[in-house]
């Protein structure tokens, strides 16, 4: 059969530091009709801009230097832009990660969808919104025939991002590039858009480029994975093969990431840290969104709290750091009743109680430099300064890893993700806490950066008996750092425990779905639990 | 910062100098200007001469050195007023941003009642109460204008605000000091930056326009608005004298609001 696409040698450039620099490096790939193949890496490893590169497109400040791209026997390669805007949208389309930011909020779904095939000619509005209803349909979206006329904000992330495929089906292109399309869903949602994935490459026969970070993501839905590196491929290889026998070091890095760690011995009597009792809190002092709170931590461990977006984790926190005072029930820490509010709380009860943030580029001041960021709380809450304070701020660096000479004078944007986060341990650790609440602290970070934070935290804890307080809804992360496990759903726990009972069945409903959700680094998962959901619903 | 500036488009670079040779001027004032500010020195409205490089006034008075002097005074008025503005509207702002509930309640319903005022009518009214003394002038004008720069202040702070290292200074013990000075106001910077060459020329252009109506600085001391308006009769006779301080004017806002704009650009992140 026929290459549908074809790219070879291509070179792709980015201008900073005032010159032309190369960011991909001599990639070559090719893609036949009804083929799926999967881009992996970490972010910066050019995996989207080769997805964009196959439309013939660079993002600003990018250029596409040499190389060759042949679409269908067309060369996208100094094509002029009329071509181009021709080809775009009718032979390739593209689904962006963020679905939510892609659809214009002020216009209803199905007239965004009819935009494309108008304007290109392929058919006219009242077929295109005929044709949609079917699309939507085989996108297993609820209610095909009204939800496109529905406005985005009506509609949930995840169906969303499938009318957003459908959207790209509109023209029948022959080639799909996805760029991440499921990373901002949660597990279970995450489902239904591979599902959606899956039936149009395999059933409507069409080809496509699955960008993703996750392995296991796209061992479901590619024929062929191309692991990607710092732009240059590392390797490729058809998928089963590549899970069962990976020749680089890199791919298997990649794929030990998820493997299950042992359990930690545990001991029978330990101290409680942080109790609460019977919380509720609300925002709008009508509607409560937690209720019938309970918790505890106890020293030297781990408790995880799982949910998915909007089932009340991330409030807990704010309930418990007092920002967001709790109405109802009791909080106790270190043996105390603490405050509801924040601004009634002494500041060593504040001090033993830390924070890390989701996503540490916000969670670090731009202006401020590492020492500064570091220094402050030891300044705020032991008042070392001058020279002492310097060799603590040291000492600190040490222990999470970073090279003290090299970063305590630099600008906290001076630092990639990983950095941030941790020098957000170390603003914690400056603290020394009893319990750090670590909100989603791996969830911005790319696989390897965040298993390597993981870590770190891990050996601290072995060497300080802090307990953490984990919120998160990768359950993956769960099974390799929590001692006991929390599961949320709607403002209310549906069920807690140790590790150990949680995830061995029998299991609590909800539990079971999202233990289920999360994909496994086997090619016919996806498969066998459609198969199986499928066989329950009949 | 040199690299900035090497960096810098030609308006930018033609406004930054417009503005350096007014600055030179205003501190150097007595030491260009050929004769006194107030004193009569030649026949009324003289032309051009080497004696009298731009000629001289309705009174005698030798248009040169009144430009000179008039330049510095309004320049270093519209700064002082300005600046109090910028420290008052800013640091109320911030406040609002960092305590909400019924501190920032008061604090902008207060900023809306002056705002609900059109600020010529309103100052107008103070002054003609009061009297038109320099201080009046100043504090009547930078309170009237915090009004403005209170409302963008309090809006930047509030973005700044919800950012998770606010949260986590809060989450320390921090109080409302440290947050202002050491959280908010560096991040709040360049936007209040670029904002202060735009009031700047506001100000200025407020005290012309108060001077020309006879409530501004007052006579004998030279400003450029008074000059236009004591001038204004020469018009008519054909003697172009009072379009000298109305150009100088004008050509000050213009080299400040391109300074301003080249600033705005930088700190909007947009690029070409």
């Amino acid at each position: 059969m026929n290459n549908l696409l074809e790219i070879k040698n291509l070179y792709i450039e980015a201008h900073y530091d005032e010159k032309w620099q190369p960011i991909v490096h001599n990639i070559s790939l090719d893609l036949k009709r009804g083929e799926v193949l999967g881009l992996i890496g970490e972010s910066g490893a050019g995996k989207s801009t080769i997805g964009l590169a196959a439309m013939g497109y660079a993002r600003q400040g990018c250029r596409l230097a040499s190389g060759s791209i042949n679409l269908d026997g067309k060369q996208l390669f100094g094509a002029s832009k009329q071509d181009l805007r021709r080809i775009r949208g009718s032979k390739i389309s593209y689904v962006a990660q963020s679905a939510a930011a892609s659809f214009n909020p002020a216009h209803r779904v199905i007239k965004q969808y009819a935009e494309a095939p108008v304007h290109h000619g392929v058919m006219s509005q009242n077929e295109a919104e005929k044709e949609a209803v079917e699309i939507y349909r085989r996108l297993f979206l609820p209610d095909p025939e009204k939800i496109g006329f529905r406005y985005p904000h009506e509609l949930s992330g995840g169906q969303l991002q499938r009318a957003m495929v459908a959207m790209a089906m509109s023209c029948h292109p022959d080639i799909i590039v996805f760029d991440e399309p499921t990373t901002a869903l949660d597990v279970t949602t995450q489902i239904e858009v591979l599902a959606a994935v899956k039936e149009i490459t395999e059933k409507m026969n069409k080809a496509a480029l699955y960008i993703t970070h996750d392995l296991a993501v796209v061992a479901q839905v590619a024929h062929r994975i191309m692991v990607l590196r710092n732009g240059r491929l590392v390797e490729v290889n058809e998928t089963r093969e590549l899970i069962k026998n990976p020749k680089e070091k890199y791919t298997r890095e990649l794929l030990n990431v998820r493997s299950l760690r042992e359990d930690k011995t545990i001991m029978d009597k330990m101290d409680v840290i942080l109790e609460i009792k019977d919380v509720a809190a609300t925002y709008t002092g009508y509607v409560n969104v937690l209720e019938d709170i309970d918790l505890t931590v106890r020293k030297g461990r781990t408790v995880a709290l799982v949910g998915e977006s909007g089932s009340g984790k991330s409030t807990l926190a704010k309930v418990i750091t007092g920002l967001l005072p709790a109405v109802k029930g009791s909080i106790r820490f270190l043996g105390k009743e603490l405050s509801p509010q924040l601004k009634d709380r002494q500041k060593q009860d504040l001090r033993k109680m830390q924070m890390i943030y989701q996503m540490p580029d916000t969670a670090l001041n731009p202006k401020q430099t590492v020492r500064k960021v570091i220094g402050r709380p030891l300044e705020f809450y032991f008042g070392i300064r001058g020279q002492k304070a310097e060799d603590r701020i040291r000492e600190l660096l040490v222990d999470i890893e970073l090279d003290p000479d090299h970063y305590i004078g630099r600008l906290t944007t001076e630092l990639s993700g990983g950095e941030k986060q941790r020098i957000c341990i170390a603003r914690a650790l400056a603290a020394e806490p009893e319990l750090i609440i670590c909100d989603e602290v791996t969830s911005a970070l790319d696989q390897l950066v965040a298993e390597g934070i993981l870590d770190l935290l891990q050996e601290l804890q072995n060497k300080t008996n802090m307990s953490y307080l984990f919120i998160t809804h990768d359950l993956a992360t769960v099974k390799a750092i929590a001692d006991n496990i929390v599961i949320m759903l709607q403002g209310k726990i549906v069920e807690q425990g140790e590790k150990k009972d949680i995830l061995a069945p029998p299991h609590h409903e909800y539990t079971d779905k999202l233990l289920a959700s999360v994909p496994e680094m086997d090619p016919d998962w996806l498969d066998n639990l459609l198969e199986k959901r499928a066989s329950i619903f009949i | 910062m040199f690299k900035l500036l090497r960096q810098s488009p030609l308006s930018a670079r033609i406004g930054m100098g417009i503005v350096i040779v007014n600055a030179l001027v205003a501190v150097f004032a007595p030491l260009i200007a050929p004769y006194g500010e107030t004193s009569v020195v030649g026949d009324v409205w003289e032309s051009f001469s080497t004696q009298f490089y731009l000629g001289t006034d309705h009174l005698g008075r030798d248009l040169f050195t009144r430009m000179v002097y008039g330049g510095r005074n309004t320049i270093v008025l519209a700064f002082i007023t300005t600046a109090i503005s910028f420290l008052l509207g800013s640091f109320l702002g911030f406040i609002s941003a960092v305590k909400k509930g019924w501190t920032d309640q008061l604090l902008s319903r207060a900023v809306d009642i002056i705002m609900a005022f059109p600020t010529l009518i309103f100052a107008l009214m103070i002054l003609s109460v009061l009297g038109s003394s320099i201080p009046t002038l100043i504090f009547t004008i930078a309170i009237l204008d915090s009004t403005r720069v209170y409302r963008l202040s309090r809006a930047v702070a509030m973005d700044i605000e919800v950012m998770e290292f606010v949260e986590a200074a809060r989450l320390r013990g921090e109080g409302l000091w440290w947050l202002i000075r050491h959280e908010i106001l560096p991040n709040a910077l360049p936007p209040l930056i670029a904002e202060f060459g735009l009031r700047f020329c506001f100000v200025f252009l407020f005290i012309a326009s108060l001077s020309f109506l006879g409530l501004g600085l007052q006579p004998p001391l030279a400003d450029w608005g008074g000059m236009v308006r004591e001038n204004s009769g020469a018009i008519t006779f054909g003697i172009f004298i009072p379009l000298i301080p109305a150009g100088a004017i004008a050509v000050l806002t213009v080299g400040v609001n391109m300074i301003v704009d080249w600033f705005l650009h930088l700190s909007s992140g947009l690029h070409e």
